[in-house]
């Protein structure tokens, strides 16, 4: 068994589990919204034990390092981690179908992951040899991974909005029914960043520590550290907002979807358009 | 003196809605916005100086407008400083605004359950009892103080009020990650006034006692650093593994016992009185050797190249090396042995760059040739003296900064994971009411209420049965 076919396996559950969702949501049967939790639990098993697999071939090349050197891992790493997150947030408040708009998340990343990117192990360069690396790399992912599921919840917080608004509640049994009240949607977008936050801050500051420790300074307005100092703010201003009248609900859920653009724009825009010092991460 | 009061209301009403505009929550949602939205240009257009290439490709109407504007450099610019300045006035405002009713919440709690607080109370359940009063306040509070916390017993309005909290301190986290966000701002203001940032390259066996700051002063470090040995190591796929330099701090020119031989690599720096050096970059400044000939390999000439110096042709042009190779297959499969990319300047004022070999004459014959009368170059290879390139950095504010990161984590930690919980309870007329509330997480707190007043119910109905 090689890490290479169980994130191939991976990737598959994943599409299953998604598919299965998406089934569960037109046709309500409680059975299929529990095999797609189950297929996504499988295959973020299956992803687990790849993940350390991989970790494990690098030392049997010699090359010994934890996979989060590249684009390929990181993007891996990603998917992981939004699984993980979908994962505590089901098992603490168990509205299943948020599903539905997560997993194409996790989806799109490792199924870009082992289509379009380099999978091979390389060597880690000078610059990325340190401890850091690891606190670093699993703080950010985890926080962007928080951040993910909130704009998919979020998305189905102006879905339902819209639907209430023009339909009066009359399709109570059409899909909307799937879908839970307004406010438990808005409740759980601020949950789900509110573990992002605490994250996002953590790995900025690991980053600085890093960037201290190996160049001299903290903080140098390198692209891509502006560019998580900007999600910083926007969820900064997404919290303030809750306390501030006229920007609850729909304005906050815009918000987190801006965020999340602007998180992924930090993760992969920066390093395919900008140019700067995390540009190891940019794929061949 | 009318005209006088006229003024003075005037003058308050303008510090008046001064004080409301630097406390409001809009400016606040304002600023955090405009920071985010406007820190994009800085990462679009480049930093600092921008490279020739970039300024090329713009109009100059656009780099007169991006320079009055302060773009190249917008991170210190008035304009984004003054944001900065802003938000910081808002966080401070916004906390005194808010802080004296949250310290009272604090330090003078509501001790009695009034009629009024038990309306507005979302957690309310009643116990009825025929046990006498002073018996039920004494169960009570022995109940509190074991499941709950410790109760503070007052009697009004001819009933017990027992009144018991957790953690209300935990109301002030969200001050302290603001007071974190000024920490910060503090030590990154240290660090720009007593600080610096700087740059030295130091040859093999040399040692320095001065470098250079990024603005381009010099500036003397109170010792001398002295480059042992600089080395890379490659992985077997020819990418760099590591830049290695050994490095020797020297007081009055004697060698630091346990800074003597220090390794400097890349992810780890040698910090010496608060100064402290990073790997950065490298070169050679060896001698290059070169011969130089007419095309029909008449009148040899030996020439040494000293590092990146610039030397004179018998034909009148110079040239200089940009770089050099001791194996050139690593860049061209077909080829062998040492190379060197060198320019060339022509009397006539044309500059053309190209690669001189040692192992192939007839490429450098056949280079010659087609540029015309020669003169023809061939490479010797180069004595290896390496230089090593450290960053150098001194940050007195860098542990303020990390005071203010530890302390707005734990803050944040604080402020969205823990609540201050409050019990009060009232026995009157054979009933005990119980009241309770929480600042955050709601749901949670309810559940714990809930179990809270089960246990509590149990504890006063059992001693009734004998």
């Amino acid at each position: 068994m090689t890490s290479s076919l169980l994130f191939n396996i991976t990737t598959f559950a994943y599409l299953i589990s998604m598919l299965l969702f998406f089934v569960f949501l037109a046709g309500r049967a409680k059975v299929l919204g529990t095999a797609a939790i189950a297929v996504a639990y499988g295959g973020l098993l299956a992803q687990t034990v790849a993940i350390g697999l991989r970790w494990k071939e690098s030392y049997d090349m010699g090359v010994g390092h934890a996979p989060l050197s590249n684009l390929y891992e990181s993007v891996v790493f990603f998917s992981w981690t939004i699984v993980l997150i979908y994962a505590l947030l089901d098992i603490k408040y168990k509205y299943r179908v948020i599903g539905a708009f997560v997993m194409p998340f996790a989806l799109l990343g490792m199924a870009w992951a082992q289509l379009g990117l380099n999978t091979g192990i390389e060597p880690l360069v000078p610059a990325l040899q340190s401890n850091w690396l690891l606190y670093h790399v699993i703080t950010c992912f985890l926080g962007y991974a928080a951040f993910a599921v909130a704009c998919g919840i979020s998305i189905m917080y102006l879905i339902k909005a819209n639907h209430d608004e023009s339909d009066h509640k009359s399709g109570e049994a059409g899909i909307m029914g799937m879908f839970p009240p307004i406010k438990v949607l808005d409740d759980l977008n601020y949950r789900a960043i509110m573990v992002g936050f605490p994250l996002l801050t953590l790995g900025i500051i690991t980053g600085a520590a890093w960037a201290n420790y190996a160049w001299g300074t903290y903080w140098s307005w390198d692209p891509k550290e502006t560019w998580s100092l900007i999600v910083w703010f926007v969820y900064a201003a997404f919290l303030h907002a809750r306390i501030t009248k006229g920007w609850v609900g729909r304005r906050a859920a815009w918000l987190s979807i801006v965020g999340f653009a602007a998180t992924i724009f930090c993760y992969l825009g920066v390093n395919l358009f900008l140019s700067g010092l995390h540009s190891y991460g940019g794929g061949k | 003196m009318k005209e006088n009061n006229y003024v003075t209301t005037q003058q308050k009403d303008f510090l008046h809605s001064l004080w409301d505009f630097f406390c409001s929550l809009k400016l606040t949602m304002f600023l955090l916005i405009s920071l985010a939205v406007i820190s994009i240009i800085g990462t679009v257009i480049p930093q600092g100086t921008p490279p020739e290439e970039y300024l090329a490709s713009i109009s100059l109407a656009k780099i007169k407008l991006y320079k009055a504007l302060g773009f190249f450099d917008m991170y210190h610019s008035w304009w984004f400083i003054l944001l900065l300045y802003l938000l910081t006035v808002n966080l401070v405002a916004c906390s005194f605004k808010r802080l004296p009713h949250i310290w009272k919440i604090i330090t003078e709690p509501v001790k009695v359950l009034s009629g009024a607080l038990e309306q507005s109370l979302s957690n309310v359940a009643t116990i009825r009892s025929s046990d006498d009063p002073a018996v039920l306040k004494e169960k009570v509070a022995a109940f509190l103080k074991a499941d709950f916390a410790e109760p503070e017993v007052v009697e009004a309005d001819g009933a017990w009020h027992l009144f018991a909290q957790k953690a209300p301190w935990c109301r002030l986290s969200v001050y302290f990650v603001h007071l974190s966000v000024i920490i910060i701002f503090i030590g990154a203001l240290i660090g720009s006034l007593f600080g610096y940032k700087g740059f030295v390259n130091i040859l093999e066996g040399e040692s320095v006692s001065k470098i250079e700051s990024r603005s381009g002063k010099q500036l003397d470090l109170g010792f001398a650093l002295r480059l042992e040995k600089f080395s890379v190591a490659h992985y077997a796929s020819g990418a760099p593994k590591e830049f290695k330099s050994i490095l020797t701090v020297l007081e009055n020119g004697k060698p630091v016992p346990d800074y003597t031989n220090a390794r400097v690599i890349v992810n780890d720096p040698l910090t010496y009185k608060g100064i402290t050096f990073y790997q950065s970059s490298y070169g050679n400044a060896g001698n290059y050797f070169f011969t130089v000939s007419d095309l029909d390999g008449k009148n040899p000439v030996s020439l040494t190249v000293e590092g990146k110096a610039s030397v004179n042709l018998p034909d009148g042009s110079s040239m200089h090396v940009l770089e050099a190779t001791r194996d050139v297959s690593e860049f061209a499969k077909d080829l062998s042995g040492p190379a060197a990319q060198v320019e060339l300047h022509t009397p006539d004022g044309k500059a053309e760059s190209f690669v001189v070999y040692a192992n192939h004459p007839e490429l450098n014959l056949q280079h010659a040739k087609e540029h015309g009368k020669g003169p023809v170059l061939h490479y010797k290879g180069a004595e290896e003296r390496m230089y090593t390139g450290l960053q150098v950095a001194k940050d007195p504010g860098v542990e303020i900064v990390w005071l203010g990161c530890l302390l707005m984590v734990v803050g944040i930690y604080i402020a969205f994971f823990m609540s201050h919980r409050r019990i009060w309870v009232r026995i009157q007329h054979g009933a005990v009411t119980v009241g309770g509330n929480a600042s955050k997480n709601q749901g949670a707190f309810q559940q714990s209420f809930e179990g809270l007043v089960a246990r509590l119910t149990t504890d006063l109905t059992k001693e009734k049965q004998p």
